[in-house]
């Protein structure tokens, strides 16, 4: 859809002016859904009527100040819960789920007068870097339908990727934004920990989870983060720092930038496309001015071990209040431990319980100190790894991920080379930093992510070495959607 | 006993915070059920606490009465267990960093003073209640998220009776304090007692068990007492103490075994990573140290100093707050201080008992009292009719002064008005006055009598005496 490969600014014109109605808009956006999701499967739940509600409300406006999403459709990832609309994280023990309260970002977006389209699929909660964990349907690749959109918010780059929605939010806890925004060519970001709040987002690991938004631009990307971040009452652990205009960042000037290249991230385990085009894109900025040096992270080895320790830990207790006792999935049973059982067995698909066994033992009596302590220590390493570097550099740049989008079924069967995946955008994660994905070209045909890495609560200059690097190439990578019933 | 007893007490009181310890909801006691709750204490999907500082304010002024130090930096941790009163299925609790450690109490039992130490403080949300009946088990949850401190004593202890004072003592500092109302029929204080035995001389402790279900510091004891005495027989026929946990019986007053533990229940403690590190800096702990009102054994001082009175009436006055306060204002209406004492360790408590009521739910005043008392001094009321105003006050209420002229109570102590009854009761009766006068006291008594019987017992006993006594000298 054409429409939505114009900037945010244009898009916002033809509305403000009305030479584009809300109605209009949102019409369109559900025709598309209509048309190609019937292929890719990247939405749950369709908020048509109350989309189609509001935009009616938007139209009959006149004279007032319009803000900053006015009528733009926005797709929400399914673990970020929405008032009376329904809300899985893609689990069978919340098939039927309709919560009582609107996350944080979600009123945020509605006060900034945006649409929720609708609920994007995604891997069982969060967990998953395929989408192939969602116990509803996997989503497919734009690309590529053979392949897998990434995981976990899949369904979110996806619905971005196949131009259904313009903007899209998902939620991060070891590259689960960034590594499909990669594997499906769109912009994601994962913000600092504590700069979104997390109010309203269903926790995977608490100390590692973050919402971000997925566009088709570097400077969509920023207005919708610039809509939902900020401090929260809700959220103790969201951060009461100021938020500058991040778009002020979007200059295309990166003349002595200072970028540190992690030699453990262009190692042997990179596919040669995608070291050829990240090394590429670190070439093109380093002629816009950059300076560019070779660093080490001596601990990021260590980072995949280390996040399924902790992640798995605090996942452990995260899920255990999916019991069948207050709401969602009940299996009834002649006891109350039996009821807790077989909700459980039933309620959960096979990764997730996977890693609820993984944490319960992890934090057991006996392990704890050996696993779960031991764990943080190594995250206080790696956090130091970046401290030291960002003594002297602005940005990391590195590739998203090792590879483009490997096919359905390829590595569902083989969890630690799944688990494998992440390693590139796992130490982010631990470190608390924000994080972009950066479409930087093809290999074979398929989208190729770069990776920045910014200091904490440096957003604007993330923003600002991606945009620089968007403006230059200036390729527009959308898919053909080949194969997809028109 | 061949045994010395060891027990240590663990506490729970709840604050009495206007609001729960992570979310909005009130905290009030006895709403209809599930009707105090939200998605964060019900433990909806991606909800999340929020600190209520209130709570943190109260364990901290109840950790400092306590005599415990304060931990500068604390936080919270997870402890996980699955039930249906629980729905996080995790308590956020604290594990390794407690908001105060190393306090004591000082108790007081048969005249000898001791200190129980206090292991820690720390501060936890309540869990929901849970109803049991024929058709399935109920959960109520508005008493989820109320802030609760736990208060963990060393096993200092080593008789039931010295576990009560501690008891009473905790439960009058925490009232003094104002952070709770230590309703245990509420449940706003609840205690869990530990009890081993070990041989005279020997260091190392026995086997513990565990005693729930004591829902009155009496039942504590007598628990107590019963288990005491069970393990006793256990040890002294060669059998073991189990690790267990035993419920207390109210109807046959025995404990009964309710489970056996097999080594420490593993609740995978973590930090609550959905809150922030609590860092309580110094200006912070004085803010909350100004707080602390007089706790009892200062009161006690003070009014052994000030009002003169005995040091067990000291004790007695400054055990529950209301009480204390109440006799203060008495004073300070004007009543003297050994009367006011008096009037309430004797009637207004025999009456509270056996009504088993608090001053603050009978209509008497500090204000009333004093009059009453006043009333007597000026010798207005006799204290044998003192106690009809009494009874007036404390069920009805209302003003003494009124009571005594509505009711004619008021004692005739005029001289000219007494004669005129005397004289003509002499008169009449001139045997007894030669009994009398033969030494038979008994007369004088009879006399008396029929004054007081005249008069409905208004008559001025003192000055009675002493009329009949001249009248007759005169004869």
């Amino acid at each position: 859809m054409v429409l939505f490969d114009e900037s945010y600014k244009a898009l916002q014109d033809r509305l403000h002016s009305k030479d584009l109605s809300v109605t209009e808009l949102i019409d369109e956006v559900y025709e598309n859904i209509e048309k190609i999701d019937g292929s890719i499967h990247a939405f749950l739940t369709l908020n048509e009527e109350v989309a189609h509600e509001q935009a009616r409300a938007l139209d009959a406006e006149s004279g007032q100040a319009h803000k900053a999403l006015f009528g733009l459709p926005v797709g929400v990832k399914d673990n970020i819960v929405t008032k009376g609309l329904k809300t899985t994280a893609a689990s069978q023990i919340l098939a039927n789920f309709e919560p009582l309260y609107d996350a944080t970002v979600v009123e945020r977006i509605q006060d900034q007068q945006g649409i929720v389209i609708g609920k994007l699929n995604m891997d069982e909660f969060a967990m998953g870097s395929s989408n192939e964990n969602s116990s509803f349907y996997t989503t497919r690749n734009p690309w590529d339908l053979n392949r897998v959109p990434g995981g976990s918010s899949g369904g979110s780059a996806a619905a971005v990727a196949a131009r259904m929605v313009p903007f899209s939010l998902g939620s991060d806890t070891g590259g689960s934004i960034r590594q499909p925004a990669a594997f499906c060519g769109v912009v994601g970001m994962k913000p600092t920990y504590g700069r979104v709040s997390r109010s309203g987002l269903i926790a995977f690991a608490s100390s590692l989870d973050q919402i971000g938004p997925l566009t088709t631009t570097v400077e969509n990307n920023a207005h919708l983060l610039q809509a939902i971040c900020g401090v929260d009452p809700q959220d103790s652990t969201s951060a009461a720092i100021d938020v500058p205009d991040f778009t002020k960042a979007l200059t295309g000037e990166v003349r002595g930038l200072r970028i540190a290249v992690p030699k453990e991230y262009l190692d042997e385990g990179i596919s040669e496309g995608v070291s050829l085009a990240v090394k590429k894109a670190i070439a093109q900025l380093e002629s816009l001015g950059a300076f560019v040096e070779e660093v080490s992270l001596p601990h990021s080895k260590y980072a995949v071990a280390t996040y399924y320790l902790l992640a798995s830990s605090e996942a452990s207790a995260n899920l255990a209040r999916f019991d069948g006792v207050r709401y969602g999935m009940r299996i009834e049973a002649d006891n109350l431990v039996d009821m807790y059982k077989q909700t459980r067995s039933e309620g959960f698909g096979a990764e997730v319980k996977r890693r609820i066994m993984l944490g319960t033992f992890m934090l057991s009596s006996g392990y704890h100190d050996a696993y779960y302590q031991k764990a943080q220590k190594v995250r206080t390493l790696i956090k130091r790894d970046f401290e030291k570097i960002f003594e002297n550099f602005d940005v990391v740049i590195g590739p998203t991920t090792h590879t483009t989008a490997f096919k359905l079924r390829e590595k569902i069967d083989n969890p630690l080379a799944m688990y494998a995946n992440d390693i590139l955008t796992i130490p982010v994660n631990l470190a608390g930093l924000p994080a972009i994905s950066v479409p930087c070209g093809l290999a074979e045909g398929l989208p190729v992510g770069l990776q920045i890495i910014g200091k904490p609560f440096d957003e604007a200059t993330v923003y600002r070495t991606a945009h620089a690097y968007e403006q230059t190439v200036n390729f527009k990578l959308a898919p053909s959607l080949e194969g997809v019933n028109a | 006993m061949n045994f010395e007893t060891i027990i240590g007490l663990e506490v729970h009181v709840e604050l009495k915070t206007h609001s729960k310890i992570f979310c909005g909801c009130s905290t009030e006691f006895g709403a209809p059920p599930n009707t105090h709750t939200c998605s964060v204490c019900l433990g909806h999907p991606g909800v999340l606490p929020v600190l209520n500082k209130q709570a943190v304010d109260f364990a901290m002024r109840a950790a400092m009465a306590l005599n415990c130090e304060i931990t500068t930096d604390t936080k919270f941790d997870r402890k996980n267990y699955f039930y249906p009163d629980n729905p996080k299925a995790y308590q956020i609790s604290q594990f390794d960093k407690p908001i105060g450690e190393h306090g004591y109490i000082e108790i007081e039992v048969g005249g000898r003073r001791k200190r129980i130490g206090i292991t820690r403080l720390h501060l936890e949300e309540d869990a929901g209640k849970l109803t049991h009946t024929e058709e399935g088990s109920l959960v109520d949850f508005n008493r989820v998220g109320t802030p609760l401190i736990e208060i963990v004593s060393e096993p200092d202890m080593r008789t039931p009776e010295e576990a009560y004072a501690y008891l009473e003592k905790l439960k009058a500092i925490m009232q003094y304090t104002g952070v709770s109302d230590c309703k245990m029929e509420e449940g706003s204080l609840r205690c869990d007692a530990n009890l081993s035995l070990r041989p005279y001389g020997q260091e190392m402790f026995g086997t513990k068990t565990e005693l729930k279900n004591l829902n009155s510091f009496s039942y504590v004891q007598k628990g107590l007492e019963f288990e005491q005495v069970r393990q006793e027989r256990v040890l002294l026929t060669g059998g073991v103490i189990g690790q267990e946990t035993r419920r207390f019986d109210e109807a046959t007053k025995e404990t009964i075994l309710m489970r056996v533990k097999e080594g420490s229940d593993d609740y995978r403690y973590f930090p609550e990573p959905d809150l922030v590190k609590l860092h309580i800096d110094d200006a912070w702990k004085e803010k909350v140290r100004t707080e602390i009102p007089e706790l009892p054994d200062a009161r006690k001082e003070r009014y052994i100093n000030e009002f003169g009175i005995p040091a067990y009436d000291a004790t007695v006055l400054t055990q529950t707050k209301s009480i204390a306060d109440f006799f203060e204002n008495t004073i300070q209406a004007g009543a003297d201080s050994k009367q006011a004492g008096n009037w309430l360790m004797g009637e207004v408590s025999a009456y509270l008992n056996n009504e088993n009521k608090e001053i603050e739910d009978v209509p008497l005043t500090s204000e009333s009292l004093a009059k009453m008392i006043q009333l007597i001094e000026k010798g207005t009321l006799s204290s044998k009719l003192a106690k009809k105003v009494f009874k007036e006050l404390i069920t009805t209420g209302g003003d003494p002064e009124k009571i005594v002229q509505e009711k004619g109570l008021v004692q005739i102590s005029d001289e000219g008005a007494l004669k005129d009854i005397i004289i003509p009761l002499l008169d009449a009766n001139n045997q007894s006055i030669i009994d009398y006068k033969n030494g038979k006291d008994r007369a004088l008594g009879f006399l008396v009598g029929q004054v007081m019987k005249l008069t409905k017992g208004q008559a001025n006993p003192p000055m009675v005496n002493k009329i009949i006594l001249e009248e007759m000298e005169k004869r």
